[in-house]
């Protein structure tokens, strides 16, 4: 197996997740993008972690995993709370600070 | 006997344990009005086991004398005994005894070493390799601390308990009282320099929270802002002298690190130099040090018993405290042994002499003995500054005494004089209040360095310890030395006369304070008298026959082990120093008394003398120190950026846009004489739409809308990220 | 060696088809669904690199936990089920353009720097009990730190979402 086999296929979910970030209207949807990116990221950690030969890849991977869902669960408390003032939770209709 | 040595860790336990149910029991199972006896149960406890800590100590001491004059075959067996005794006693965790007695005798002062008793868990947490342990260091110096720190705590706790009696907030008073008990107690027996550190900013806490214990008005929550932010300053000083340390050293340990400093001696003396001038800064803001002392006379915003406690005797002496734990590093850091002036002794000094000079100008009872307690930090800091460690340690323990009697017995005229500090409403107490007026005179000729007082025999080993030197003498020091104790005993006479003669000025009738605050004072007024007995020199002690009990701090305080390894020496005492320190003091109170009570001298002189009006207001101003750090410092970062905004907005851009217009008003003239009024119309409206649709262009960037924000930053993350993979 | 290849080869090509089709469907739910088969060819893809906890940490914590909250979300917020017309926003051609440019730097900078360096397949194997290790001894302050972090995130959210 090759290194690059895992760190290119993190590159493409990072890719694919900034797309989902950028294009999706839900906001929900746009959380999953997030979670995505950093699931990718947590890919090339365990991968370095094994070509390394070092245990942190994993323990910082395990860190990303708690610290994604604690922010799942603010993001979607965000989330919740712009549908019940506004009805809607598409990101493009939230301009106020448009200039 | 070592037993209470080995697990000192109880000694700050048990007020932490008291503050908890305080706090989280005092108002509902024991009731508000009843907290104080849990306090004072607690410290009263903590006091008699830190009495057994000083009694095992010093047979530690005795044995470990005579352990010298025995053969080493029974010291050796001796330590082993130790040894095992103590790892049975153990914690779960795997404590130990790190050192014991290692029996050979020392080549300095004559003393045998005595190894302090230090206790630690291993591998506490450990970070990036890092491990770090926790536990507990006794010496005699901690020792020291412990019977100051449980001694006033004790007596402040039954204070407090008829002083802030129905107070609003009496629960909150004393958990935070406990607090900081057990904060204390933990700095002075911290093992490691992030104990140290934790101590020390938990003391800060403690401090902040009491000053702003009222702070429902303005001022006391400005004050408690104030300590704290001047001490968060001093704090970064604090971490980057620890870091400086360990940086060098690789060990957190305080014990590690001071024999390491006398092992390798000047190989380090420019990393010990940062670290000295770094942990100065820390000193500077916990011990109210110039200049950062401006916060210390504010805190007096706080309850007195507060004063008394936290910034008379115990927090602000831990800038003092920690110097003395650390002293090889400041000794080779700042060159003490060989040097005749340094910055430690003269940051002490020259604090000591303003801070003299400020208490003359000050009306409020409390800030003139606030001022005096920096004025007395200052000689503490500059009798370490030039080589007198036991001189300082001995003044630390005398000044605790005798000015937390201070601060009691202005918190019992205030209480009797109906909640007023300033001296101006006082006037003719001694009638009225007897034991508060006996105490704080016997105090004040403590304070004043007055024979047979117990300032005077500590600041008669800092006046000698600046004469003598190390090895040379430190001649600016003695005389700092000479001249602060004229100031101190002058503006303390002038405190009892506003205070306690003359005719009463205030309102009311003014009233003796109950047995429980006027017991505390005459404890401590008893302690002002005797203190001064624990370090006698040996040839004051010969004419009782009792020279065995000569230098009693020097013999069981001093950390030996280290300083012998830095070759301190200590200077035979002098006779004639000690009377010309006599003579200041008795000067200083002779000009006043003349002042005051036979009315001599030049009254008025502030009035009718513009230089001497000039040099009072100078003093009334603090030296405007306020104003420097507020005015100019933080106002040359807010002034000058809003004065250069609205120079530019005056000359470029209003010139700018005059020259423009007057431009355009030429040439419109020029344009209106020769062009038609149609081609000028199109002009204007040309340029109006242009700067219309140039804003507009740029607006369609301002979309509001978070993933067009997103789209940009990702793009010029792409965009940085090709340049630096493909062009560079 | 050739059947891992195998193995990976199709669990990538799952894993980037789903990833595609969940930031392209219309439909939400499905959506949600997509990310669960992304998020389980990751874990198996953790297999792969002998990461045994970490594989079972994201069963457990993403496809479990996460994934419900989504759900949640997706119902609370009342989004309607089945086709959405206006799922992507009108300016989807610039976030694809960002999303192109950053994974083609990212792949060409990889291929360029670990061209085809091969996996060093015989390191240590760390096991749950080495992580563990790993963690409550050189990592126990982050670890702590991150324990606070979910406090604080728990309490942010029940503020943030309660009604008042």
């Amino acid at each position: 197996m090759l290194l690059n086999q895992f760190l290119l296929l993190g590159a493409l979910l990072f890719a694919v997740g900034v797309y989902g970030v950028l294009a999706r209207r839900n906001g929900v949807m746009v959380l999953m993008s997030i979670e995505l990116m950093l699931n990718a990221v947590n890919l090339n950690l365990v991968a370095f972690g094994l070509q390394h030969d070092v245990v942190s890849g994993q323990v910082f991977a395990l860190f990303i995993i708690a610290v994604a869902a604690a922010e799942v669960g603010v993001g979607l408390a965000i989330v919740l709370l712009l549908y019940r003032n506004r009805k809607s939770i598409a990101v493009d209709e939230f301009d106020l600070m448009k200039g | 006997m070592d037993w209470i040595l080995e697990n000192a860790f109880l000694i700050p336990l048990i007020p932490a344990v008291s503050f908890l149910v305080i706090l989280l029991f005092g108002r509902s199972v024991i009731g508000a009005e009843r907290v104080h006896r849990v306090g004072i149960t607690a410290v009263g406890i903590v006091w008699v086991l830190s009495m057994l800590a000083a009694v095992s100590w010093i047979t530690r001491v005795e044995d470990s004398t005579s352990y010298k004059s025995d053969d080493a075959e029974h010291a050796q067996i001796a330590v082993n005994e130790g040894l095992s005794a103590s790892s049975a006693g153990g914690l779960d965790g795997e404590l130990h005894l790190a050192a014991e007695d290692d029996g050979y005798g020392d080549d300095g002062g004559g003393y045998a070493t005595t190894e302090p008793v230090i206790s630690e868990v291993d591998g506490w947490w450990s970070s990036s390799g890092v491990d770090f342990a926790v536990g507990t260091l006794v010496d005699g110096q901690t020792v020291l601390l412990l019977i100051v720190v449980t001694s006033i705590s004790l007596l402040v706790h039954i204070y407090s308990s008829e002083y802030v009696k129905g107070d609003r907030r009496f629960v909150h008073y004393y958990a935070f009282l406990s607090l900081f008990t057990a904060s204390m107690l933990f700095f002075v027996m911290a093992q490691n320099l992030v104990q140290m550190i934790v101590g020390w900013e938990l003391v800060g806490v403690c401090s902040f929270a009491l000053i702003g214990h009222w702070w429902e008005e303005r001022p006391n929550t400005d004050a408690a802002l104030k300590a704290f932010l001047t001490n968060r300053v001093g704090d970064i000083g604090l971490l980057i002298g620890v870091i400086i340390l360990f940086g060098t050293f690789g060990t957190f340990d305080i014990d590690a690190i001071n024999r390491a400093v006398g092992e390798m001696g000047s190989e380090v003396h420019f990393a010990m130099l940062m670290a000295s001038i770094a942990l100065m800064a820390a000193v500077c803001s916990k011990s109210g040090q110039f200049p950062l002392h401006t916060w210390l006379p504010d805190a007096m915003a706080g309850p007195t018993p507060v004063s008394a406690l936290i910034h008379a005797a115990t927090m602000v002496v831990a800038g003092v405290f920690m110097i003395g734990r650390l002293y090889p590093v400041f000794f080779e850091g700042f060159s003490i042994g060989t040097s005749s002036i340094n910055l430690m002794a003269f940051i002490g000094g020259f604090t000591a002499l303003i801070g003299a000079g400020l208490a003359f100008a000050q009306w409020d009872i409390k800030k003139v003995l606030a001022y005096s307690t920096v004025s007395q930090l200052g000689y503490m800091v500059m009798a370490l500054g030039v080589g007198a460690w036991t001189a300082a340690m001995f003044h630390l323990f005398t000044h605790a005494f005798f000015k937390a009697c201070l601060f009691l017995g202005a918190g019992s005229v205030s209480h009797a004089a109906h909640h007023t500090f300033d001296m101006r409403e006082m006037g003719g107490l001694r009638k009225y209040m007897p034991h508060t007026y006996k105490t704080f005179v016997i105090s004040t000729l403590a304070l004043a360095g007055v024979f047979p007082f117990a300032g005077f025999w500590s600041k008669d080993e800092i006046l000698l310890g600046a004469f003598a030197g190390q090895e040379s003498a430190y001649p600016l020091m003695l005389i700092f030395g000479c001249v602060v104790a004229l100031l101190t005993a002058a503006y303390m006479t002038r405190v009892i006369w506003y205070t306690f003669w003359g005719e009463y000025r205030g309102h009311g009738h003014p009233h003796e304070s109950p047995k429980v605050m006027t017991v505390p004072l005459w404890i401590l007024a008893v302690m002002a008298v005797v203190a001064g007995a624990f370090n006698l020199p040996t040839p004051v002690m010969r004419i009782f026959g009792l020279e065995g009990l000569a230098h009693l701090v020097q013999t069981y305080a001093e950390p030996t082990h280290y300083l012998n390894a830095i070759g301190l020496s200590h200077p035979p005492p002098s006779f004639w120093l000690a009377v010309v320190g006599l003579v200041m003091a008795l000067a200083g109170i002779a000009i006043t008394f003349m002042y005051f009570w036979r009315n001599t001298g030049p009254h008025g002189l502030t009035e009718r003398n513009r230089y001497a009006k000039a040099g009072y207001t100078f003093l009334e101003q603090k030296y405007y120190l306020d104003h420097l750090y507020t005015d100019i410092v933080v106002g040359s970062i807010k002034a000058p950026i809003a004065r250069a905004a609205n120079w530019v907005n005056d000359n470029v851009i209003d010139k700018v846009v005059n020259t423009a217009g007057e431009g355009a008003r030429d040439s419109g003239r020029w344009v209106y004489r020769w062009i038609d009024q149609g081609t000028i119309d199109n002009t204007v409206n040309a340029l109006g739409s242009g700067a219309d649709s140039g804003g507009q262009g740029l607006r369609v960037m301002q979309t509001g809308k978070v993933q067009n924000y997103g789209s940009l930053l990702f793009g010029t993350a792409a965009v940085v990220a090709i340049v630096f993979v493909i062009v560079l | 060696m050739v059947a891992q290849n195998i193995a990976f080869g199709i669990i990538a090509a799952i894993t980037v088809a789903a990833a595609l089709g969940m930031v392209t469907t219309r439909n939400i739910v499905h959506a949600a669904l997509l990310l669960v088969a992304v998020l389980g060819g990751l874990a198996a893809n953790y297999v792969l690199l002998t990461a045994e906890f970490i594989a079972t940490t994201q069963v457990l914590v993403y496809i479990g936990a996460v994934m419900v909250l989504f759900l949640f979300g997706i119902m609370l917020t009342r989004a309607p089920i089945g086709r959405i017309p206006q799922m992507t926003g009108a300016t989807w051609p610039v976030a694809a353009l960002s999303a192109l440019a950053l994974g083609g730097i990212t792949v060409y900078a990889l291929i360029d720097r670990f061209g085809a360096d091969s996996l060093a397949t015989d390191n240590t194997v760390f096991r749950t009990a080495d992580v563990s290790d790993s963690v409550f001894s050189q990592y126990i302050i982050p670890f702590e730190a991150v324990s606070v972090l979910l406090l604080a995130a728990l309490i942010g959210a029940v503020v943030l979402a309660r009604r008042d």
